[in-house]
């Protein structure tokens, strides 16, 4: 394996790896702030390429013109959300809250499918259409945005959670749910914020992907894995730690998949997983 | 102490069911409708086995697939390879399934509650992705069963009779295996594991050697299940035994039901199957989502009012009905603390 | 009465990433006796049941049960030796009843369903909660759940009970009733370490006091002697 072809490689993962740390960061922070999994955090990645896709269709809007508005519309599915179904769950046992947030991905996997049929499809074109060659690399202009799009998300997303008030009321909440209630924040409200943010960042990641990635109603299941392990590596609360780790993913994934084969990439991935749920299960800057 | 009626009574219920599931296929002759029949029955015995890891013992799998595929294609392979009738194949793909259940519960009980459903999830993709890519099984082509046989020993039959009393046989089994499991002592320390596992611990119990027990039986099971699906289907690849969606829909038929009680997952897998084959008949094609739409529908009402399923449901409906006994004057513990 | 000790601890320590919660504790438990363990809130007196139940390994020192050393057993093996245990904030198995509840603890012993109901109906009668043994644990009250989990730590046949805070929450005549239960389960031959704050439950009956504090033991003596200890007055009233 030459340079050339190293440098590639670990481009490509570099890029692939923030788009994974963007759908990451907001699992991490639900989990962080409630201690629930959502296993349907893959659908609202897959309903932010759908609003690309129709804003597009629809009203010929560019997917990257339409990204705040993907943003505030999944920050309204996540209230919606915790407000009817995960505000129920809070304190049911464990069973329960895998199954409602489980119930849910099928939920909207469901209506994805009777809604706009099972059927890839494609944005054609957008403002950020085309290639890119930098020396000897090679990339797609629409992942190398998306890539950026990733970080600056996860930076503001850092930036709210350790400048702002709401954001340190919200990390609060995630340290210490009761002490944050005696400091007087509203608890419930921190979690629908939470499920806001969580789903509004898995929206962006959607929006930004749109440009190059076929859309269909199970599209979530490609990335929900994925983000698991990278909350998992990352570190289960922890946006840093899902920025750190997302990256690492995606080296990983791509390395390995280049050296073992592209059909095993998944396997490794996964691979990787259960190794650092058996080695080390708080990740590298969870909570212990 | 009710024990005595109780426990007669509902076994006159079971015996009743039973005789009502051996004569039904012969009033119900229609193809179409004893295969409807069939499904339902092996949804049933999916469920029932996974309900003794995941219901009694608390330790939820979103992974089971992979004993289903190991059961499918051990015996499939035996068969094909070595003409071994399927009848020892399945015992064999059970025993294979137990084995794997043991080596990848060993390390995996360690985690608990989500970070143990995780790992059953990667468990099942990553074996899917290893059958998917092997040449010697097949790969994503799959197996064909041989044609050139039919009767008993071969477990191939022509119509659909013969096939709908060994699920059903299967399924007594499966359940009777439950029932042992439940009056046992290996039944009171999973409960007692689901609950409080520390306390069960400083009771003596090893919590590693009962989950493990809870996983390699429903392992066992869940395969020979997946023997029987591989003989009907004549043909198996990894997507259809050892994909997610077959996971979630053993977790589903079992949650439905209710969780923890012995025949919940039958009547789980009634909902279930009655809904996905109607949807799939009124709606058209497997495309239009709608028996996702309403199972999914109905699992989140059960997670969200019920965490006992349908049957727990029906059991609280039950005492509010008129002449039920008048539910005890309490402070419980619950109300009492701060 | 056999003299060589039951249980002989000697300079337990434990720490937390550097936090100090036991330091240097020895002492005996002899066949039969009721310890009192007492101290401020923070002492280090939960963490020390945890080490002897199991629960936590020492980071120095040794526990030898029996004359065996079981410093840093498990759980499970502490309880096959014959160290029974309840929690501070309990831990009934909520969808079980009462009954099923104590035949989970005398399962240790005889693993058949039959006996072992008969054996947590015995113990059910010794708590006084016979009449609640179909009673679902989840419908108990605080003070009924604290006695089931005593009647199913004593259906392991152990010869040491630790018993944490089983008065804390407890109307007068509650304690008393603790009390005289702490006591019928001395009368069996069974020891026990009691952790408690509500003095007046504990040191009618106990035979001997250990006082903790800032993790240390500050005291080893009988009620009588305690109570006009220095260092234990002071402990109380620096709190």
């Amino acid at each position: 394996m030459t340079a050339d072809i190293l440098i590639q490689v670990l481009v490509s993962g570099l890029l692939i790896g923030l788009i994974y740390a963007l759908v990451a960061v907001g699992l991490t922070l639900i989990f962080g702030v409630m201690d629930i999994v959502n296993f349907a955090h893959g659908e609202f990645l897959m309903l932010g390429m759908y609003a690309s896709f129709w804003a597009f269709a629809l009203f010929a809007i560019d997917p990257i013109v339409a990204l705040p508005l993907t943003a505030l519309l999944l920050f309204a599915v996540g209230v919606i959300v915790y407000q009817t179904v995960i505000r129920r769950i809070l304190k049911a046992p464990m069973l329960s809250q895998i199954f409602a947030t489980f119930g849910l991905m099928i939920l909207l996997r469901g209506l994805a499918q009777f809604f706009w049929k099972p059927d890839h499809r494609l944005i054609p074109h957008s403002l950020v259409s085309g290639n890119i060659a930098l020396g000897p690399v090679q990339f797609g202009l629409p992942q190398f945005v998306a890539a950026l799009g990733a970080v600056g998300v996860t930076g503001a997303l850092w930036m709210f959670l350790h400048r702002t008030r709401l954001g340190t009321a919200l990390e609060a909440t995630a340290i210490d749910r009761e002490a944050a209630t005696l400091m007087g924040i509203d608890g419930q409200k921190m979690f629908a914020l939470a499920w806001g943010i969580g789903a509004a960042c898995a929206g962006l990641a959607g929006g930004l992907i749109a440009t190059f990635f076929p859309i269909f109603p199970e599209v979530g299941s490609n990335f929900i894995l994925i983000a698991f392990v990278v909350v998992v590596l990352g570190g289960f609360g922890s946006v840093t730690g899902a920025f750190l780790a997302g990256i690492i993913v995606g080296l990983i994934e791509v390395l390995g998949g280049f050296l073992v084969g592209p059909e095993y990439k998944t396997a490794i991935v996964l691979s990787l997983l259960l190794i650092v749920l058996l080695v080390r299960p708080r990740g590298l800057l969870g909570k212990a | 102490m009710t024990t005595g009626t109780n426990s007669s009574r509902k076994a006159m219920g079971s015996a009743a069911l039973l005789a009502l599931a051996a004569v039904l296929p012969l009033a119900i002759t229609e193809p179409s409708q004893q295969n409807f029949l069939i499904l339902i029955l092996m949804g049933a015995q999916m469920g029932v086995a996974w309900n003794i890891v995941g219901g009694y013992a608390g330790q939820v799998s979103l992974g089971h697939a992979v004993f289903y595929g190991i059961g499918a294609y051990t015996s499939t392979m035996l068969l094909t390879t070595l003409g071994l009738t399927p009848w020892i194949g399945a015992l064999a793909g059970g025993l294979l399934a137990a084995v794997f259940a043991l080596a990848m519960g060993w390390p995996c009980f360690r985690l608990k509650g989500h970070y143990f459903a995780m790992a059953t999830i990667a468990v099942a993709e990553i074996m899917q992705i290893l059958v998917t890519n092997s040449d010697a099984l097949e790969g994503a082509v799959g197996l064909y069963l041989p044609m050139d046989r039919n009767g008993w020993g071969a477990l191939i039959f022509l119509s659909k009779l013969p096939y709908y009393y060994v699920i059903l046989g299967l399924l007594v089994l499966t359940v009777l295996v439950s029932w042992a499991i439940e009056r046992s002592h290996i039944g009171y320390y999973f409960r007692a594991i689901k609950d409080e596992p520390e306390a069960a611990r400083a009771l003596g119990v090893s919590l590693t050697r009962y989950k493990l027990i809870a996983l390699s039986v429903s392992a066992f099971l869940t395969a020979m299940g997946g023997s029987f699906y591989a003989q009907k289907e004549m043909f198996i690849d990894p997507g259809s035994v050892f994909a997610t969606t077959i996971s979630i829909k053993i977790a589903l038929i079992a949650i439905l039901g209710g969780v923890g009680r012995l025949m919940g997952p039958v009547l789980g897998a009634v909902i279930l199957i009655t809904i996905e084959e109607y949807s799939r008949t009124l709606f058209g094609s497997t495309g239009s989502g709608t028996d996702m739409i309403i199972y999914a529908a109905m699992i989140i009402l059960v997670a969200v009012f019920s965490p006992s399923g349908v049957l727990g449901l029906l059991g609280d409906l039950r005492r509010h009905l008129p002449g039920a006994k008048p539910a005890e004057v309490k402070t419980s513990a619950k109300e009492a603390r701060p | 009465m056999n003299t060589a000790p039951l249980l002989a601890v000697d300079g337990l320590g434990k720490a937390f990433d550097g936090l100090i919660a036991n330091r240097d504790i020895s002492f005996v438990v002899h066949h039969g006796e009721i310890i009192g363990l007492i101290g401020p809130n923070g002492a280090g007196k939960t963490t020390l049941f945890n080490c002897l139940a199991g629960f936590h390994t020492p980071t120095t020192g040794r526990i030898a049960f029996e004359g065996h050393d079981i410093t840093g057993s498990t759980p499970e093996a502490a309880a096959a030796l014959g160290i029974a245990r309840t929690f501070q904030i309990v831990r009934v198995f909520q969808s079980m009843t009462a009954l099923e509840n104590v035949m989970v603890g005398a399962m240790l012993r005889n693993k058949r369903v039959a006996e072992a109901r008969d054996r947590a109906e015995d113990e059910l009668a010794f708590v006084g909660l016979s009449h609640r043994a179909d009673t679902p644990a989840s419908d108990l009250t605080v003070s009924e759940q604290k006695r089931l989990e005593v009647a199913r730590a004593l259906a392991t046949e152990p010869k040491l009970i630790l018993l944490d805070e089983v008065m804390a929450g407890l109307n007068p005549t509650e304690v008393r009733e603790a009390s005289a239960l702490v006591h019928r389960i001395h009368q069996r031959g069974i020891a026990s370490i009691i952790v408690e704050h509500v003095m007046e439950g504990i040191m009618p009956i106990a035979h001997r006091m250990l006082v903790l504090d800032y993790g240390a033991k500050i005291a080893d003596g009988t009620p009588a002697e305690i109570a006009e200890n220095p260092a234990v007055i002071a402990a109380y009233l620096g709190e």
